[in-house]
C-alpha cells in the first residue's frame, strides 16, 4: 500500500496538468487534464460533452493563454457559434483574434465511393495546419466517432484513429475527444481502448422527474483523483462541478457573536446572540413565526451593514416584504440598498445539485454575511432524505468555511416537534424551537432554545409575540404548576398589578398617618415650650423685684445711720 | 435531338468551359455532361498516392480520352486546400464536374468502383 502511494506521488511530481478553468473540475482532477495527452469524455447524447469540451478550450484561450482548436464532426461552425453565444462565449471574436479556431469536418456518405486502401492523412494535414496557424495547445475532437458512419472499412479507420491519438500526443496537444455512450461500452466504437490517460464519464439522470447531471472520472493515469460521481450543471455561466464532498471538516470557528435581531433572544444566548459562521435552525409548526425570526435576523444583519442572502422557497420577494411589513420589519430599503438579496425559487424547479450550485454561485458573487433558507423543509420534495442531508452538509461546510452565518427554518409537526424532517438537527449549532401553546381556548407562541453549541443558553420558555411594532419575547407566567401565556398571562399580570396597587396605597396611607402624628406631637412640644417660657419670664420678674426691694432696704438703713452719725463697722473678712 | 444539343452547349457555356469540351459534346458515354474535371488529393509522394495517380490516369485514358483534366493537389504543400473539399482521407479523388460532386477514396485499384464512382458505368 505504501509502495503504491509513493509511486503515485512520484507521478504527481512529473505529471503536468492543464487546468480546465471549469469550476470544481480542476479540484476533482487535482489540477486539470493531463497536459499533452488526450482525454476521453464519454456520455449519452445531451449530457454536456460538447459544452465541457468547449469550455475547456475557451478557458484555455482566455485564461491560460493556450489557444485551442475545436473540430466538430457533428455541427456546422455557424451553429456552434450561435449555440455557445447563449453561454456568453464569443467564438467568432476568439477566432478573429487567433485564440481559437473552429472547424467543421463532415463527410457525406452518399458522395463517397471507396476503392482500395486509404489513410486519414488529409485529416492530419488539416489539423496540423490549423494547429500551426494559431499555435494551438489544446484541441477538441467532437465527436470523432462520426467518422465510423461516414467512412467504410472500420479496420483502417481504427488504425488511423489510433495513429491520430499518437500524433496528438507527439504534437504535445492537450486533447479532449468526446464519444457517444455505446451499448455495454463507454463509447460506441470503443474509443476508450485508445485513450488510456484520462477518461471522464458524464451522465444525465432523472429521478422523480428531476434531472441531474453527473460526472465521474473513470480513470486518470498517473494521478490521484476524486472517484465519486459528482453532480454538475450547466447554466448561463457555464459548467460547475460540485466537488464539495472533497471538503474536510477543518473550517475555523469564529468567536465573534452577532445579534439575532431580537434583543430578548440575544439575552437568552448569553446576551450576545449567535456565533458568526454558525448554523441556526428555527423549527416549529405552521404559523409559529419562523419566517419572522428569520426576517428579523436578516434585518439586523443589514443594519450592521452586512449583506444578507434570503433564499425563499415558498414566498415571492414582494410577498415576503409585504408580510414582514405587517410586523414592523421593513426589508424594502435593504433590498434597494443592495444589502439584501431575496432569491425566490420553487425547490422543484431544478434538482438539488442545481440548487446547490446556484447557492454557491450566489454566495460567491454576493458575498453575504448571513444566508437564510426559508424553509429548508421544502427541499425534501426535490430529493430523498439522504440526498438532501448530504447536500446540506456540503452547503454548510462551504458556508462555514466562508464564515457565513446560516439560518434555516424548518417546518415540523406537532407530534414530532423535536424531529426535523431531514434529520438535519445534528448539523446545526443552534436550534431554536417555536411552538404553539394551547391554554384557555387560545393558541400562543412559545420560544425556547433547544440547543446552542458553545453558548450558555437560557433554559426558559418565553412567550413569543408578533405585533405591529415587531417581535417581542416575554417571560411566561409560571404558577400553579403550569405555564401561562397569552390572555391567561395578561389576566394574571393584571391581578398582580391590582394587588400591587393596593399594597402601595396602604403603604402610602400609613406614611401619611405617621406624618400626621409627627405633626401633632410637634405642636404639643411647641405649646409646652411656650408655657415654660412665660413661666420663666414671670419668675425672673419677681426675682428682680425682690432684689430691688433688698437694695432699697439697705440704702435706707445706711441713710438712717448717717443721720444718727453712727460709726462705720467694717464687715469682718471672709464674711459677705 | 437538335434542341437537346443546344441546351447542352448553353449549359457548358454557362459553366465557362473550354471550347474543346464542346468538340466532344456528344459522347458515347452514359453521362450527359461532356467534360470531367478531376482533382486528386495526395499528401506527399507516398506509394498509395502514386498508385492512385497511375490508376486514375489509366482509367481516364481508357474511358475519357481528351475529355478530362486532372489536377493533383499535394496537401503537404497546400494544407489549407484540404478544408474546401472536406478532405480527410488520402488519396481522395474529387469529381468536380460533371455535377454532382463525387468523392472516391482510396488508391483507385478497383477500376469497376472507380467507374461507378465517376458515373462512367451504371451501378448494378
Amino acid at each position: 500500500m505504501a509502495k503504491t502511494k509513493s509511486k503515485t506521488d512520484l507521478f504527481e511530481a512529473t505529471l503536468i496538468k492543464s487546468p480546465t478553468g471549469i469550476q470544481g473540475l480542476d479540484e476533482v482532477t487535482g489540477g486539470g487534464l493531463p497536459k499533452g495527452r488526450p482525454t476521453l469524455i464519454a456520455g449519452a447524447a445531451g449530457c454536456g460533452k460538447t459544452v465541457f469540451a468547449m469550455e475547456f478550450l475557451v478557458n484555455g484561450a482566455t485564461q491560460f493563454n493556450e489557444p485551442g482548436i475545436f473540430v466538430s464532426f457533428d455541427e456546422p461552425v455557424e451553429d456552434l457559434v450561435k449555440n455557445f453565444a447563449s453561454l456568453g462565449y464569443d467564438l467568432k471574436g476568439l477566432s478573429d483574434r487567433k485564440k481559437m479556431a473552429v472547424d467543421y469536418i463532415h463527410i457525406e456518405r452518399s458522395e463517397i465511393e471507396v476503392t482500395g486502401e486509404y489513410d486519414l492523412e488529409g485529416l492530419f494535414v488539416r489539423l496540423g495546419h490549423m494547429v500551426d496557424s494559431i499555435g494551438a495547445k489544446r484541441i477538441v475532437l467532437d465527436t470523432i466517432e462520426s467518422l465510423f458512419g461516414a467512412l467504410p472499412n472500420e479496420g483502417i479507420l481504427r488504425a488511423e484513429i489510433r495513429r491520430l491519438f499518437r500524433w496528438l500526443k507527439s504534437k504535445g496537444l492537450t486533447a479532449i475527444i468526446t464519444g457517444e455512450k455505446g451499448a455495454g461500452m463507454m463509447t460506441r466504437h470503443g474509443l476508450e481502448e485508445y485513450i488510456s490517460d484520462c477518461v471522464i464519464f458524464v451522465a444525465h439522470l432523472v429521478s422523480e422527474q428531476v434531472a441531474t447531471r453527473r460526472l465521474r472520472i473513470v480513470k486518470y493515469r498517473g494521478s490521484t483523483h476524486g472517484t465519486n460521481e459528482y453532480p454538475f450543471l450547466i447554466d448561463k455561466t457555464g459548467i460547475s462541478v460540485l466537488p464539495v464532498t472533497s471538503l474536510e471538516l477543518t473550517h475555523k470557528a469564529s468567536s465573534e457573536r452577532i445579534s439575532t435581531g431580537i434583543p430578548r433572544l440575544d439575552t437568552m444566548l448569553e446576551g450576545k446572540g449567535y456565533y458568526r459562521g454558525s448554523s441556526v435552525l428555527v423549527s416549529g409548526t405552521a404559523g409559529t413565526g419562523k419566517s419572522s425570526v428569520a426576517a428579523k435576523f436578516a434585518d439586523s444583519a443589514c443594519r450592521r451593514g452586512e449583506c444578507c442572502l434570503y433564499l425563499a422557497f415558498e414566498e415571492s420577494e414582494s410577498q415576503i416584504i409585504r408580510n414582514m411589513q405587517s410586523i414592523g420589519i421593513n426589508l424594502e430599503p435593504w433590498v434597494k440598498k443592495g444589502l439584501l438579496k431575496i432569491h425566490a425559487s420553487r425547490p422543484t424547479f431544478y434538482g438539488l445539485e442545481m440548487h446547490l450550485v446556484q447557492i454557491h454561485n450566489l454566495v460567491s458573487s454576493f458575498n453575504p454575511g448571513v444566508v437564510i433558507f426559508d424553509p429548508v423543509t421544502n427541499m425534501i420534495s426535490v430529493g430523498s432524505e439522504n440526498e438532501v442531508k448530504s447536500m446540506l452538509t456540503r452547503l454548510l461546510d462551504y458556508l462555514k468555511m466562508k464564515l457565513v452565518t446560516t439560518l434555516f427554518t424548518n417546518l415540523s409537526h406537532q407530534e414530532d416537534l423535536e424531529k426535523t424532517s431531514v434529520a438535519i438537527s445534528s448539523l446545526m449549532d443552534t436550534w431554536i424551537l417555536l411552538r404553539d401553546m394551547e391554554i384557555g381556548g387560545e393558541r400562543n407562541r412559545g420560544l425556547y432554545v433547544l440547543k446552542a453549541r458553545g453558548i450558555g443558553h437560557s433554559n426558559q420558555i418565553r412567550e413569543f409575540l408578533l405585533t405591529k411594532e415587531g417581535i417581542d419575547v416575554r417571560d411566561v407566567y409560571l404558577g400553579q404548576d403550569k405555564v401561562l401565556t397569552g390572555s391567561a398571562r395578561l389576566a394574571q399580570e393584571a391581578t398582580e398589578k391590582a394587588e400591587a396597587l393596593i399594597r402601595r396605597q396602604e403603604a402610602e396611607r400609613k406614611q401619611r398617618e405617621l406624618e400626621r402624628k409627627r405633626e401633632a406631637i410637634e405642636s404639643q412640644i411647641k405649646l409646652l415650650r411656650s408655657q415654660y417660657e412665660s413661666e420663666e419670664e414671670e419668675l425672673r420678674t419677681s426675682i428682680q423685684q425682690a432684689k430691688l426691694k433688698e437694695e432699697e432696704i439697705s440704702r435706707a438703713t445706711k441713710e438712717m445711720a448717717r443721720a444718727r452719725k453712727a460709726d462705720v463697722v467694717k464687715p469682718a473678712a471672709g464674711k459677705k | 435531338m437538335g434542341t437537346e444539343n443546344t441546351k447542352r452547349k448553353a449549359d457548358s457555356k454557362a459553366k465557362g468551359l473550354k471550347s474543346n469540351a464542346r468538340a466532344h459534346g456528344v459522347a458515347e458515354v452514359k453521362s450527359s455532361k461532356g467534360f470531367w474535371e478531376l482533382r486528386l488529393y495526395v499528401a506527399g509522394q507516398t506509394p498509395k498516392s502514386l498508385t492512385a495517380f497511375a490508376n486514375l490516369k489509366k482509367i481516364c485514358e481508357e474511358h475519357l480520352e481528351g475529355k478530362y483534366r486532372i489536377e493533383v493537389i499535394d496537401l503537404l504543400k497546400n494544407p489549407q486546400l484540404a478544408r474546401g473539399d472536406q478532405i480527410l482521407a488520402i488519396p481522395t479523388l474529387v469529381r468536380n464536374l460533371p455535377e454532382p460532386i463525387k468523392k472516391i477514396i482510396g488508391d483507385l485499384s478497383n477500376t469497376e468502383r472507380v467507374l461507378v464512382g465517376l458515373d462512367l458505368r451504371p451501378a448494378d
